[in-house]
């Protein structure tokens, strides 16, 4: 479902990736690995179409990727529930009944995003991925400030709801999320680091 | 595209949107002028048109940067960039709802404030109908100049340096259309050539906008 090949990425006109290639079938996930700064996220961007690539191809069904970072982007001034509904209208989606409990918001569902701890902006910030019903998801450090209960819910419903509808994740972490899933180390990809300094001076 | 615009101004009219600013702006700079110019009515009459257009502007200018910063800061934009809805729409639905914030409530409230100007009786229809034909563009235009500084920390002066040269045709237009009304003149090549200015920047504006966010979300 989803193809890349010789994908070629760059961070702020510095290649980070070159020539990766992998392929994820309906109903797989792929964590990707390596250390902070390989282009982890340059690479997620890139697949999701918020960077052009340098070179190579990507391809998955048109209108299907959903790209999720550490940034949610809630409104502090909206509630859970119209966050949630705003992302599902401009996605012309229907709010399903049991988003909110999968991802145990439904007693915070009338509270406003400004008054959430940082775990449960996280846990709002995914469960806007089970409400776009896109099929191809790129995840960026999904986990970062969730509890081991909540990534417990989180594997959950990436197992059990999105892959087993034939959806695809490709999954930038650090820890185990549990999943059976094969991993890509992303370190024999780097790019080879040019006359400029290398590829860190684009991060700062 | 409809359910961005009632977030955005869902937004405005909640805690913290700044929804009002501009409007306040508009009042304070209106209500000091007599102080500043002395009450004579023949004087202040005659820079009534003027005052009231700059004004406007001004309040205009004063909540352009929240356009896009802080759907860019808690990552909407990007959200927003791969949804289904196209950017260009995004920028003008954007476009509309700084408008409806700030320049319809500075359109409706103009009349009133033009009366401790001592406007010319004359002029009210022409004010009135001036900024509902030119503020739109004022919203556009500032819509462009905010996809521009969105990534920037603190862009506001920049911002400010880049919109307001755009903003000068709209201004004299409009201060104009008012003037030639209140003094019995014509009023209609002004009002013309300023709906010209909001049609085209309409028809233009939200694809430049939206090739300037491409670019400054990567």
């Amino acid at each position: 479902m989803l193809r890349v090949e010789n994908l070629t990425c760059a961070r702020g006109g510095v290649p980070v990736l070159a020539k990766v290639s992998f392929a994820v079938d309906p109903g797989q996930a792929l964590i990707l690995r390596g250390p902070n700064g390989v282009g982890k996220t340059t690479l997620l961007r890139t697949l999701a179409g918020l960077q052009p690539a340098i070179a190579g191809n990507v391809s998955y069904p048109e209108d299907e990727g959903a790209y999720a970072s550490h940034a949610d982007g809630i409104k502090t001034a909206l509630s859970v529930t119209e966050n949630l509904k705003f992302w599902a209208d401009v996605h012309g989606a229907d709010l399903p009944d049991d988003i909110l409990d999968t991802f145990d918001l439904a007693d915070l569902r009338d509270r406003m995003g400004g008054t959430l701890s940082a775990g449960q902006k996280r846990r709002l910030g995914l469960a806007r991925l089970g409400v776009i019903g896109r099929k191809v998801l790129f995840l960026d450090e999904p986990t970062v400030s969730l509890d081991a209960f909540s990534v417990k819910l989180f594997a959950d419903w990436l197992q059990n709801t999105h892959l087993a509808a034939g959806g695809v994740a490709v999954i930038a972490t650090h820890i185990d999320l549990g999943l059976a899933a094969p991993e890509l180390d992303l370190t024999p990809f780097k790019a080879a680091e040019d006359a400029r300094g290398g590829s860190d001076e684009a991060f700062l | 595209m409809i359910a961005l615009l009632l977030r955005d101004l869902r937004l405005a009219v909640r805690a913290g949107g700044g929804f009002g600013l501009g409007l306040a702006f508009f009042l304070i700079v209106v209500v000091l002028v007599p102080f500043g110019v002395g009450p004579e009515t023949a004087v202040l009459s005659r820079i009534a048109p003027g005052i009231l257009w700059v004004a406007s502007l001004l309040a205009a200018l004063l909540s352009l940067d929240r356009i896009f910063a802080l759907d860019y800061e808690d990552g909407s934009l990007a959200l927003l960039a791969t949804s289904p809805l196209p950017l260009e729409g995004a920028a003008m639905i954007k476009a509309l709802a700084h408008w409806i914030t700030t320049g319809l409530p500075l359109t409706l409230a103009a009349p009133a404030l033009g009366f401790l100007l001592s406007l010319a009786p004359e002029a009210y229809a022409y004010l009135l109908i001036s900024l509902l034909i030119g503020t739109p563009a004022l919203s556009m235009i500032g819509t462009f100049g905010a996809a521009l500084t969105v990534g920037l920390r603190r862009g506001g002066l920049l911002l400010s340096l880049l919109v307001l040269p755009l903003y000068v045709p709209t201004l004299i237009f409009g201060a104009e259309a008012v003037r030639r009304g209140a003094d019995g003149l014509d009023p209609n090549g002004a009002l013309m050539l300023m709906a010209g200015i909001t049609a085209g920047s309409f028809a233009l504006l939200p694809f430049a906008t939206a090739a300037v966010l491409r670019i400054n979300l990567r």
